[in-house]
């Protein structure tokens, strides 16, 4: 069964990296004591997934990651158990099941919202609060991507879903694409709107927040209705065993011990069984010389099949 | 606690290399109050985070100091390069990780010792801490600077740099070493009265109570205290109780990948082999196991505290451990359950540590490893490695029948005797290893299809305290033509395409000597290299080596007088002060029997007399087990 955790980060752990938050949580399910669900695979890793990454430096109140569980006890207890083998700036908010059919965090992402504000002293010459809407109004804001092999120009302003002056906070508040494919830094919206007032903000010039993820719960064709990705789940209020994957991870430790087991027996019988041939075989090497032996490289049925799982 | 504040700006943060270098916040990273403590020290390892991090005896004395209520420890390590040049660009001073505030406010500032390379990052540590590079300038408002680990038993190159030296094992001193800061800074007596009062602690060495006087050759006249009731010679610190003493059992876990990214299980100290040229083996003498009882409540705490996924067993030969059997076992069954990996260094192989590597290693993956470090069997006993060839070979068997295909070998060149004939022993030998493989196994069996042997020589480095320490090291020339030779007799093999090898850089090899076995003279050659700019000279992106030639000409001294020349059997050593257990009479007969090439049984088979027995404990006083002598 699928488990969504909400969490939120901030604080100095701002700095640490997405692939490194990904790790602290590999070791935190571990010290929460969280049932967690590996893959059946030869070297087993525990099955999560992230669902949109956030950027060293950036804040967040809305950072989503899914696991795949054995066992769970409540929403509640799992929650404290995460926030007891937490660090300060890493706290999770929420832990609800996921319906079967729900795709992974990854996949499902389909906006975030940030809050954006000018560091004192940084802020652009021009009124940006007072213009936003302006520039929202537009219907073509394009920016220039770097690839590999060119520059290309992309039109953001589709992937805006909303972008608003906060003149009580002095914060800009913006709604965009977050999915994989679409997915809009809100620094390229700010470079967008200082460059279409012919200004380049200052290095470091403002801070981000992220104020949640959003899925969208709307069919293909239909028109967008964006959620908090921990809507669909449901709080736990009762232990549950998913006995369908507890065989599931049986049967991948009974075969990973037979299938050591099998290597070493094909090991034992081709060195016993097969001596006479390997006589054979140091005579003919004998006799052609040895040099070529190490270019050999005969296909193993053992790792073939290791391939296979 | 979170420390909320950082020592570092966000512009800095968001420019420069690794940011969770630098910000703390670990888990179990200790925060406390600090105006309910009374001592703050700060522990550094002089070398970037994910070395330093990686360090198990900082592990164990943090835990230690942070244990004890009135002291909050915190650590710190050397910037790397792109915030190095900020920091002193911005005069932003050096901060602990835990409270983000300038070491420079603290009451005491560890550094750990390692290896010689890194005493320019000792320096730069010193720097941007803003603290006065030598001890001698040092006012009262000044952390005190103390230094400890392996280096600091030869502590005269860098005597200059520090109040104080720890020498041994941290465990058993620190406490009344505080207790008597704590005494000190109420009666108000000041830096150089404290100092003068630790250096009648036990282990404790403080530089500037001692005066050297040279003969004319620039060898040692006189070594000795200059005031009343300062000890002339210093005994290490030994933890006899090892059972039961301090270990962490929630070790600090980085967030970004380190060195050594797993829970470490210390199982024992010392060793029993006495290799010659092995500093560590004199050193950590006498050998002291711990409970097998202990070590398994500690490993499933330290895997529950930490979340790691591998647990590494660290020794300096863990097959010498009594009850490995036992403990393996129990690893293995509480690490099946939970997915953890069992990472077994320093094993002898044999029949028993291959069937455990079979068991908790992905083979196909994994290589073995040999450290014979000389090619024949002759400078094996010159060097008392108890490894023979026939050991190897028939390791190298068994493992070839159990699916291994990678074998890694260790060598040195350029050790005491060694003559064209030893070099290109480690060819052949090489050699023969993967003609056992072809000639064991068919090629049904084959796992990989190929054999793969990679080769690796380093330079021997004379060190203090070793048999060796009378001995000359090769010069730069001699090494590199060592390592061509025997790049040579590699290429000569029938088997040369399986062979795969690697040699180390000899310039900073002929230093780490230099260093290692060096007087005070050579804080002058210290500190004008790093005044020229050089630190991280355990980098060989960032080692300089005409840099600390040109230093050392600049100082009117020579590496032929460091290093290469053969020291008289009389003469006395800058480190002779030191006692680190093991009696230098005990060292000159094992020079002796190196050069009739005589080897001499380990701590197990029979008692050569090394002199650590003083100490009351640990194998000296087991029941010998003449069945045991074999190699590691």
């Amino acid at each position: 069964m699928k488990v969504r955790v909400k969490f939120r980060k901030y604080g100095p752990v701002r700095f640490i990296g997405h692939l490194d938050v990904m790790r602290f949580f590999q070791k935190c399910i571990r010290r929460a004591e969280i049932d967690v669900a590996y893959t059946t695979g030869y070297s087993p890793h525990q099955i999560m997934s992230f669902a949109a990454p956030l950027g060293v430096g950036l804040t967040s109140d809305g950072e989503y990651m899914d696991i795949e569980c054995n066992s769970v006890t409540t929403s509640q207890d799992m929650k404290e158990r995460f926030n007891r083998a937490s660090v300060p700036g890493i706290e999770i908010v929420s832990v609800v099941l996921l319906p079967e059919e729900a795709g992974n965090a990854m996949a499902s992402v389909a906006a975030a919202g940030y809050t954006v504000r000018f560091r004192e002293g940084r802020e652009p010459s021009f009124d940006y609060l007072g213009k936003l809407a302006d520039f929202y109004a537009r219907t073509e804001i394009p920016i220039t991507k770097e690839t590999k092999k060119n520059t290309l120009t992309v039109n953001i302003r589709p992937g805006i879903y909303e972008l608003q002056a906060d003149p009580e906070n002095k914060a800009i508040h913006m709604l965009v694409d977050a999915s994989s494919s679409g997915n809009i830094k809100p620094a390229s919206v700010m470079d967008a709107y200082a460059a279409w007032q012919g200004q380049t903000l200052a290095e470091n010039a403002f801070t981000v927040h992220r104020k949640d993820t959003y899925l969208n719960l709307a069919s293909a064709g239909e028109a967008r209705q964006l959620a908090p990705m921990d809507s669909i789940g449901r709080q736990i209020l009762e232990p549950i065993v998913d006995e369908k994957r507890l065989l599931i991870a049986q049967e991948a430790d009974r075969r990973r011990a037979e299938a050591a087991a099998e290597a070493r027996r094909l090991r034992q019988e081709a060195l016993t069984a097969k001596e006479t041939e390997q006589q054979k075989w140091l005579q003919s090497l004998h006799s052609a010389g040895s040099h070529d032996r190490a270019e050999e490289r005969p296909v193993d049925p053992q790792e073939a099949e290791a391939k296979d799982e | 606690m979170m420390t909320e504040k950082l020592a570092l700006s966000d512009d800095i943060l968001m420019k420069i290399e690794k940011p969770a270098r630098y910000i703390g916040n670990e888990v179990n990273a200790v925060v406390k109050d600090k105006s309910r403590v009374e001592v703050r020290f700060a522990m550094c390892f002089p070398d970037v985070y994910e070395i330093g991090m990686s360090h198990l005896g900082i592990q164990i004395l943090y835990d230690m100091f942070n244990r004890w209520e009135d002291v909050w420890c915190e650590r710190v390590y050397s910037p790397w390069v792109d915030l190095d040049a900020i920091m002193r660009q911005q005069q932003i001073p050096l901060f602990g990780l835990e409270s983000q505030e300038p070491i420079k406010d603290m009451d005491f500032l560890g550094i750990t010792i390692q290896y010689e390379m890194c005493y320019t990052n000792i320096l730069q540590v010193l720097d941007l801490a803003q603290i006065p590079l030598l001890a001698a300038e040092r006012g009262e408002d000044c952390p005190i600077v103390i230094g400890g680990g392996p280096c600091a038993y030869n502590p005269e190159p860098i005597a200059d740099f520090f109040d104080l030296f720890y020498i041994g094992e941290g465990e058993t001193q620190y406490r009344n070493l505080l207790d008597l800061y704590k005494s000190c800074k109420k009666e108000g007596c000041g830096r150089v009265e404290f100092l003068r009062r630790a250096a009648r602690l036990p282990g404790m060495y403080v530089p500037r109570f001692y005066q050297v006087t040279y003969h004319e050759d620039g060898t040692i006249e006189s070594f000795s205290p200059t005031e009343e009731g300062i000890p002339p010679t210093i005994l290490k610190e030994v933890e006899m109780q090892v059972s039961d003493t301090y270990y962490p059992m929630k070790p600090v876990v980085p967030y970004i990948k380190v060195t050594q990214d797993r829970v470490v299980l210390e199982i024992q100290r010392g060793c029993i082999r006495g290799c010659r040229f092995c500093q560590a083996g004199q050193l950590y003498r006498p050998v002291r196991e711990r409970n097998v009882e202990m070590l398994k409540q500690y490993a499933l705490e330290m895997l529950k505290n930490t979340g790691h996924e591998e647990i590494s067993l660290s020794s300096l030969s863990s097959s010498d451990y009594s009850r490995l059997p036992e403990l393996i076992d129990f690893l293995i069954e509480k690490c099946k359950e939970k997915k953890i990996n069992i990472s077994l260094p320093s094993l002898r192989i044999d029949a028993f540590s291959l069937d455990v590597m079979s068991k908790v290693q992905d083979i196909r993956k994994s290589s073995l490893t040999f450290a014979p470090e000389a090619g024949s069997q002759r400078l094996r006993n010159v060097i008392n490695k108890g490894l023979t060839e026939e050991d190897i070979i028939h390791g190298s068997t068994l493992a070839f029948r159990g699916g291994w295909t990678r074998v890694k070998l260790y060598f040195m060149l350029g050790l005491p005797t060694e003559t064209p004939e030893d070099m290109r022993g480690i060819a052949e030998l090489s050699n023969k290893i993967a003609a056992t493989f072809f000639e064991e196994v068919p090629k049904e069996a084959r796992t990989n299809g190929r054999v793969q042997i990679v080769t690796s020589t380093s330079f021997f480095v004379p060190k203090p305290f070793t048999p060796f320490q009378w001995a000359g090291q090769c010069t730069r020339e001699e090494f590199i033509e060592k390592a061509y030779f025997t790049r040579k007799c590699i290429s000569e093999q029938l088997n040369q395409k399986s062979i795969k090898y690697n040699y180390h850089e000899a310039d900073a090899s002929v230093w780490e000597g230099v260093l290692a076995r060096g007087d005070r003279r050579l804080s002058r050659v210290i500190l004008g290299v790093y005044r020229k700019g050089c630190f991280y000279d355990a980098w060989s992106e960032y080692f300089k080596n005409e840099v600390w030639e040109e230093t050392m000409a600049e100082c009117g001294l020579t590496t032929e007088f460091y290093s290469h020349r053969e020291r008289p059997l009389d003469e006395i050593f800058p480190w002779d002060f030191i006692d680190c257990g093991v009696t230098k009479e005990f060292l000159k007969r094992e020079w002796l029997k190196a050069r009739q090439e005589q080897i001499s049984e380990n701590c197990k088979v029979r008692c050569q007399g090394c002199g650590v027995t003083r100490f009351g404990g640990g194998i000296c006083f087991e029941p010998r087990d003449v069945g045991s002598y074999g190699g590691c």
